[in-house]
C-alpha cells in the first residue's frame, strides 16, 4: 500500500515539474533501461534518449485529467522504452528478432500514437517559432510560454509603452499562427 | 471590433480573465456569430498547441538537467559494454540498502543465487518442471490408433514425416492465427486439429523460447474462418484466487477436456513474473491451452506443471500475447494481414456448458512433425 502511495506522490511531483520527483524516477528506473538497451544493440546515449522520451510520455500522460496508470511506473517506463527502442532498431535496419528482456511490459500503442501526434505538432511549432525570427520569437515566448506581463515585456524589449508592445505581439502572433497552421493542416 | 481587439478578447475569454458580465456578453456574441465562434475554436486549438509545446520543452529541459547532474555524480556506469560483472554491480548498487538491512552471509548467498537463476533466463528446470507437451511415443501410438480407426481419411501429416510433439492452441484472429507454446512445436511443420477432428495445415509464423509463446497460421483451403472470435485477451493482471478454467486436448483420443481451478500466485516458478501459478489438474497435452477467467477473458496460456506437487501448474500471462502480436505486426507490411484481436466478449457467460460448447470451436489440438 505504501509503495502505491509513493508512486502516486511521484507522479504528482512529475506533473508539477518537481525536480526531486524527476531525480527519483531517474535513480530508480534508468539503470534497468540502460541495461535493456545495452543488451539489445544500443549505447548509453541511446538509453538516455529513449528514457527521456519515456519520461516525457509519462509526464504528458499525468497532465491529462483522465489520467490513470494501470500498472507500476517501472512497467510503464519499460514498456515505452521497449517500444521506442524496437522502432529505432527497425529504422536503423538492425532489428534481428524479438528483444531479450526479463521485465514485464504492457501494450503502449495507444500512448505512442498520442506521442507521435504531439511530437509532430511540437516540431511544427518549433520550426514556426524559429522561422519567425527575432524579436518576434522572444516576444511571443515571453508572453505565451514564460507568462510575462505586457508591461515587463515592453521594458525588456525597449518598447516605449505596453500598447506598442501589444501591437507588435499581435502582428507576431498572426504570423506565427499562419506559419503553424500552414504546416499543421498539411499533416492532418 | 478590430481583429486585434477580438483576439485579445478571445484570449481573455479563454484564460478566464474577464468579468462575468463581459463573459455573458461575449458568449452571446459567440453564439450568434459563427465567424467569431470559429475564431475562438481555432485560437483555443492554437493556444493548446503552444501550451503543450511549452510543457514539453520545460520537461525536456528538466530531465536533461537531472540526467546530467546524476551522470556527473557517477550514478551510472557510462560504459557501452555490459559484462556480467557490471550487471551484478548494478544490481548490487540497486539493492545495497535492502541487503544492508537484512545482511547476513546466508541472505547474500540467497540473493546471489536468485540473480544467477534469473540471469539464466526462464529456461525450464528439468528436474522440477514438466512441460505439458505430449511425449513422442504417445503421439506416435495415437497416430497409429487413429490411422486404424479412420483409415479412409488421409492424414495431412506428410507420409514420411515423424511426429515429434503436440499440445493445444487457440484461435485469436479469424484469419487463422493460433497461439500455442513454443515447446509444443519441436518440429518444423505443424498441423492443427479442430474440435470435430478435422486436420488442417498450419505454418509456424513466430516462436520465442523466452516467453514460450508461438504463433501459427492455418494455411489450408478446408479452413472455415469463423465470423468472429468470442473472447478478448486480458491486458491487466488477474487477481489472486480468481476462478479459472481451461479447455485443451490432453487425451489421446483427441477429445477436448475441461479443467477448473483458481489462480494461486501472481508469479510463476521461482518468482518468474511472466507467469501465473495456478491450481488445476494439468496433464501433458494442455500445453498452449487458453486459461479463461469467469468473464470468459483469456488470462494466460498453460505451459508447465510442477513435478512433485500435484495440481500446481504454471501459465504464461496473457499480456505477453500483446508483445508477440506487436512484433509480428511490426514486421507485417500488408495491412490486411495484420493480426486484429477481438474487442468484445460475445460468449454466453450465464451458462458454463453452452459457453464451453461455443469456446471449443476455437481451440485446436496441435501436432508438430519433421
Amino acid at each position: 500500500m505504501k509503495a502505491e502511495l509513493n508512486e502516486q506522490a511521484l507522479l504528482k511531483g512529475l506533473a508539477n515539474n518537481d525536480s526531486k520527483a524527476v531525480e527519483t524516477l531517474y535513480k530508480s528506473h534508468f539503470s534497468s533501461i540502460q541495461h535493456f538497451v545495452l543488451n539489445n544493440n544500443g549505447s548509453f546515449d541511446d538509453a538516455r534518449d529513449v528514457f527521456q522520451e519515456a519520461m516525457i510520455t509519462l509526464y504528458e500522460k499525468v497532465q491529462t485529467d483522465s489520467f490513470v496508470l494501470s500498472c507500476q511506473i517501472k512497467t510503464y517506463l519499460f514498456s515505452i522504452c521497449k517500444h521506442l527502442w524496437l522502432k529505432r532498431l527497425h529504422q536503423l535496419g538492425k532489428y534481428s528478432g524479438p528483444l531479450s528482456s526479463q521485465e514485464e511490459s504492457i501494450s503502449v500503442e495507444q500512448d505512442m500514437r498520442e506521442w507521435d501526434k504531439k511530437e509532430a505538432s511540437f516540431e511544427i511549432m518549433n520550426r514556426a517559432l524559429h522561422s519567425l525570427g527575432e524579436p518576434c520569437k522572444s516576444l511571443l515566448e515571453g508572453y505565451y510560454l514564460n507568462k510575462k506581463g505586457m508591461q515587463e515585456l515592453a521594458a525588456d524589449f525597449g518598447y516605449t509603452n505596453a500598447d506598442n508592445a501589444k501591437n507588435q505581439k499581435y502582428k507576431c502572433l498572426m504570423r506565427l499562427k499562419k506559419l503553424f497552421f500552414a504546416q499543421y493542416n498539411i499533416g492532418e | 471590433m478590430e481583429d486585434k481587439e477580438l483576439i485579445e478578447t478571445i484570449e481573455n475569454y479563454l484564460t478566464d480573465t474577464m468579468s462575468s458580465q463581459e463573459r455573458t456578453a461575449f458568449e452571446a456574441l459567440r453564439k450568434n456569430t459563427p465567424e467569431i465562434d470559429q475564431m475562438v475554436v481555432e485560437h483555443k486549438l492554437f493556444l493548446d498547441h503552444m501550451q503543450s509545446f511549452a510543457n514539453r520543452r520545460s520537461i525536456a529541459k528538466l530531465t536533461s538537467q537531472t540526467f546530467n547532474k546524476l551522470k556527473a555524480a557517477g550514478e551510472w556506469i557510462t560504459d557501452d559494454t555490459i559484462s556480467t560483472k557490471t550487471k551484478v554491480i548494478q544490481l548490487w548498487n540497486k539493492y545495497k540498502r535492502v541487503t544492508a538491512i537484512a545482511a547476513s552471509v546466508g541472505g547474500f548467498i540467497a540473493l546471489a543465487t536468485t540473480i544467477l537463476v534469473m540471469s539464466l533466463s526462464p529456461s525450464l528446470n528439468g528436474n522440477q518442471l514438466l512441460q505439458l507437451s505430449k511425449a513422442i511415443e504417445v503421439i506416435k501410438k495415437n497416430q497409429q490408433v487413429q490411422g486404424h480407426l479412420i483409415n479412409e481419411v488421409k492424414s495431412k501429416v506428410p507420409e514420411n514425416a515423424k511426429l515429434l510433439s503436440g499440445g493445444s492452441g487457440f484461435l485469436i484472429d479469424t484469419k487463422g492465427y493460433i497461439i500455442t507454446n513454443t515447446h509444443v512445436l519441436k518440429g518444423n511443420g505443424a498441423i492443427v486439429i479442430n474440435s470435430i477432428g478435422q486436420e488442417l495445415h498450419a505454418k509456424i509464423i513466430y516462436s520465442d523460447i523466452n516467453s514460450d509463446l508461438a504463433l501459427l497460421k492455418i494455411d489450408d483451403e478446408d479452413f472455415m474462418s469463423p465470423k468472429n472470435i468470442p473472447f478478448v485477451i486480458r491486458k491487466k493482471m488477474s487477481d489472486l484466487g480468481e476462478e479459472i478454467f481451461t479447455l485443451g486436448y490432453p487425451r489421446n483420443d483427441n477429445d477436448i477436456v475441461y479443467g477448473k481451478g483458481y489462480l494461486s500466485a501472481q508469479t510463476g516458478y521461482n518468482g518468474d513474473s511472466n507467469s501465473y501459478q495456478i491450481q488445476i489438474s494439468a496433464n501433458p497435452g494442455y500445453s498452449g491451452a487458453p486459461l479463461f477467467n469467469d468473464k470468459g477473458e483469456i488470462i494466460g496460456i498453460m505451459n508447465t506443471r510442477q513435478k512433485q506437487a500435484e495440481g500446481v501448474a504454471f501459465a504464461v500471462k496473457s499480456n505477453k500475447i500483446f508483445d508477440l502480436i506487436e512484433s509480428v505486426n511490426e514486421n507485417e507490411t500488408n495491412k490486411s494481414a495484420k493480426i486484429k484481436l477481438a474487442k468484445n466478449n460475445t460468449a454466453n457467460l450465464n451458462n458454463r456448458k453452452s459457453q464451453i460448447s461455443n469456446l471449443k470451436n476455437y481451440i485446436y489440438s496441435i501436432r508438430s512433425y519433421n
